[in-house]
């Protein structure tokens, strides 16, 4: 299923979508961004409550589909932007990390 | 004779919202030398945590990354505080990060260790005082 469509599904905010039609292909929840950094694999949706702009450093090095700010977390416009220029996917939703992996899970 | 390619990255320790980007701009330059993702992906992260490295403990430095037929060294210099017992920096868990850094995410202690995993080799030069020199090889 591509970003864009999940987002849609499951009714998530879309923040920016430059590169919708992504597939996602697995998923990833971490915090802490060394864990992410190896961990964490290319085509994930990666679910955090992490939302400054190292965040955009590692989706851009981990190459993960999207990244899901979960728990009503909301970056701010320059991280957003940034997002849009660097191709990265992002969305954000308020459910827990839990309830957003369960509907990546029905999905995947 | 092939000349080796050498990519320099000035690290800027006084923005750590931008720590990131020489990693960033350096797995372009490798995408476009037509290296493959997973070696990519493991000098990536080397990179990224010696990055952040001397943003959080040095404020700043300076990266060389000699791409050749072979391997890709990457050398990281600082002049920060160095390091004092090494052996302990290399635990994973152990870190002297503050706690303002570790609310953005950081100073989980998998830094060094990260970079080690992920190398072939890792050699780590430091003098307390003046500063740090990490040299990691990445064969091809």
């Amino acid at each position: 299923m591509t970003v864009s469509e999940f987002a849609n599904k499951n009714g998530l905010t879309c923040l920016c979508l430059p590169e919708g039609e992504r597939e996602i292909e697995g998923a990833y929840v971490g915090d802490l961004l060394s864990f992410v950094m190896g961990k964490a694999q290319s085509g994930d949706a990666w679910v955090t409550i992490m939302s400054n702009q190292n965040v955009l450093a590692v989706a851009a090095l981990t190459d993960v589909a999207c990244v899901i700010f979960a728990e009503g977390v909301k970056p701010d416009d320059a991280l957003t932007q940034t997002a849009k220029e660097k191709g990265i996917n992002l969305l954000a939703c308020d459910k827990d990390a839990y309830g957003i992996c369960l509907m990546l899970s029905a999905c995947l | 004779m092939n000349e080796d390619l050498i990519f320099h990255f000035d690290v800027d320790g006084s923005d750590f919202t931008s720590a990131g980007q020489a990693s960033v701009q350096l797995k372009k330059n490798l995408r476009q030398l037509g290296i493959s993702p997973d070696i990519i992906r493991r000098v990536s992260i080397a990179m990224y945590e010696g990055e952040i490295n001397m943003v959080i403990h040095a404020n700043g430095g300076e990266a060389d990354v000699a791409v050749t037929e072979t391997d890709i060294t990457i050398t990281l210099r600082d002049k920060g505080p160095g390091i004092k017992d090494i052996d302990l920096a290399m635990q994973e868990g152990f870190s002297t990060a503050t706690d303002n850094i570790r609310s953005l995410g950081f100073g989980a202690g998998m830094g060094l260790p990260n970079m080690k995993r992920y190398s072939d080799s890792m050699e780590i030069d430091s003098v307390v005082g003046e500063g740090t020199v990490i040299t990691m090889k990445i064969n091809l």
